[in-house]
């Protein structure tokens, strides 16, 4: 499903050349649970950016589901992303003003999806969640834990391939953490594949792998 | 299917900010007003001078001595004109196509009678004028069909100076006096109105030959002559053009006007006086367009992980590029709309209070605000919605 060969991606901060990944060659199968741990500044968050065609590689090459993301335009990343991926962020990035039913509405209705279907599938999604009594309410009358879950229902409601998340329980406590990667695996339901970042060791040990940045290579690789 | 409800999302971000938006719409809604409210009083203005020309009926033209390209100022550019007689008004009077001629002498003078007197525009014409000019007598009888050169003691007052003069008993019969002369009064007309500021009720009529005598001037101001039909008016101009040429010893030493030329004169001054002021209307909405852009330009900068997120979510950059350009364009709207309502309103209320209050919108000016509202609304949007483009989601989604 995901096929990296040797790719890097460096850029320019100011006069000097930032590698932020380099060398990495790395396989990961369709319906795997995979964390990317290593500190701040060890690239983890600019793979994960590569991973789900929000960058492109600088070199080597970088193949999802058979296709090199590095030779398709950005138009074609956008429906890649549209369709294949689901993106899930430490800070959640709902819409303030929408409810959480059209937050989650959101992608579908870029994606061109009818009403009445985008409304069902909004349900669904957040009742999947747990959240399904909370379609109305505002993000700024969720608690963080529960709008970390409708951000992930917004990710799944395209029913994505791949799950990235980037820090999704940064922001959390303790126990919403917990709640948020149950809900995570639970949503890994059949081929969709699941990429979290994390510097929190509880949360890697999850994992069915565990990848170890540093200094833009991939360190150590456990399973 | 699609558009539709990508404007409600575009209103919900709108309505996020409501005071920021409700001012920046203001700011072409009052543009918008100003350019409506002004085209409509210059169109009001346009159709009340129509009207005051053509209660005068529309086959009228007049001879005035002078040669000036369109209003007859004798002599002011320097030559020496011959006169206008009553005798270059008899002749005109036999061309054919001529239904009436009016040869006019005018002044002012104070008409003593009953005890009071009153200064007034007095006419010196013939007995063709009340028809030539549509005016109708009240009671008694207009000026009797006399030979022009002859004079004769007769007035024919009107219903103002009538009324001032004699408000209690029928002038018809009696005596009053001008500059020492003595008249009979023999008629009154019907009430007519203003024309460009003048009361035309508040005039005597004479015939012309004693208004030359009593003014002590031995030209006319002025030949009116009516032509029998509309078609009749361009042969005629050319035919008493190629006869007062004749009569003045080869020399084109006066003007003829016909009604449709004042109209159009008229017409040309309003007009460009209705663009300059609709010019003032419409840098208030170019200053409408500035405060767009500059509102576009702030809500961009600060919604950017919005913008990060949707590229996330796989929304193309063009899509975000027209979202940010709707943004605007509804923003414009909304406000050109309410301008637009503002306007006809004022326009509703002035001819509430001031019935007859010259204001007139013409349907184009309602599509042509419309349609400026949407340009300045794409006009402002397009830098914002460019940069909105051009951010680049990993940057904008690195931090909260």
């Amino acid at each position: 499903m995901i096929e990296l060969d040797d790719v890097c991606r460096s850029y320019t901060v100011g006069d000097s050349e930032v590698h932020a990944v380099q060398h990495v060659s790395l396989h990961i199968g369709a319906g795997e649970h995979v964390a990317i741990m290593g500190p701040s500044g060890s690239g983890k968050s600019t793979l994960l950016h590569i991973l789900g065609c929000l960058d492109r590689p600088t070199s080597g090459v970088y193949r999802f589901r058979g296709r090199d993301v590095g030779m398709l335009s950005d138009d074609e990343r956008s429906h890649m992303r549209q369709h294949e991926i689901g993106f899930v962020f430490q800070f959640f990035y709902l819409l303030a003003r929408l409810t959480a039913g059209a937050n989650v509405e959101l992608p579908m209705l870029f994606a061109g999806v009818p009403k009445s279907e985008r409304t069902r599938r909004a349900t669904e999604a957040l009742e999947a969640v747990g959240l399904g009594d909370r379609i109305h309410h505002r993000p700024d009358q969720l608690s963080g834990g529960q709008r970390q879950r409708v951000a992930i229902a917004r990710a799944l409601v395209m029913r994505p391939s791949l799950l990235l998340a980037d820090e999704p329980t940064g922001n959390l406590d303790r126990s919403s953490a917990e709640e948020v990667m149950t809900l995570l695996e639970r949503l890994r339901a059949g081929d969709r594949t699941l990429i979290v970042v994390t510097h929190d060791p509880e949360v890697a040990r999850r994992a069915q792998r565990i990848i170890r940045m540093t200094d833009g290579r991939i360190e150590e690789e456990r399973v | 299917m699609r558009g539709l409800e990508l404007v409600f999302f575009v209103i919900s971000a709108l309505r996020g900010q409501r005071l920021r938006s409700f001012l920046s719409a203001l700011g072409v809604g009052i543009g918008v007003a100003a350019v409506v409210v002004l085209t409509s009083l210059g169109a009001g203005a346009r159709q009340y001078v129509m009207s005051q020309f053509t209660q005068f009926g529309t086959n009228l033209m007049a001879v005035d001595p002078g040669r000036v390209k369109t209003m007859g100022m004798p002599g002011v550019l320097g030559g020496t004109t011959h006169k206008l007689t009553i005798d270059d008004a008899i002749a005109i009077g036999r061309q054919p196509g001529v239904a009436k001629f009016v040869p006019v002498v005018t002044g002012q003078g104070r008409v003593v009678g009953n005890g009071r007197g009153r200064s007034v525009f007095i006419y010196g014409v013939t007995h063709d004028a009340a028809a030539a000019w549509k005016f109708s007598v009240a009671q008694g009888r207009f000026l009797p069909p006399i030979d022009p050169h002859r004079k004769a003691s007769y007035i024919v007052l009107g219903p103002k100076l009538a009324h001032e003069l004699f408000p209690e008993s029928s002038p018809l019969g009696r005596r009053v006096r001008v500059a020492g002369w003595s008249f009979r009064v023999i008629g009154v007309m019907t009430p007519k109105g203003h024309f460009l500021g003048f009361d035309l009720d508040d005039a005597a009529y004479i015939p012309v030959a004693t208004a030359k005598a009593l003014f002590n001037v031995d030209e006319l101001n002025e030949i009116d002559v009516l032509a029998a039909s509309s078609d009749a008016i361009v042969p005629i101009k050319r035919a008493l053009k190629t006869l007062l040429i004749k009569r003045h010893r080869g020399q084109y030493d006066f003007t003829i006007t016909t009604q449709d030329e004042m109209l159009a004169t008229f017409g040309r001054v309003i007009g460009v006086i209705t663009v300059a002021v609709s010019g003032i209307g419409g840098i208030s909405l170019f200053v409408g367009a500035m405060g767009i852009l500059t509102i576009m330009w702030i809500s961009v900068n600060e919604r950017t992980s919005e913008i990060g997120i949707l590229r996330a979510l796989g929304v193309r950059r063009g899509t975000v590029e027209r979202l940010f350009l709707l943004e605007s364009v509804v923003l414009a709207a909304a406000g050109g709309t309410g301008g637009l309502a503002a306007g006809l309103g004022l326009g509703a209320v002035l001819r509430l209070a001031v019935p007859g209050f010259p204001f007139e919108t013409p349907p184009a000016a309602i599509a042509a605000a419309l349609g400026m509202s949407v340009i300045v609304g794409i006009a402002s949007g397009v830098v914002p919605a460019r940069r909105a483009a051009s951010l680049n989601p990993i940057e904008t989604l690195r931090e909260e």
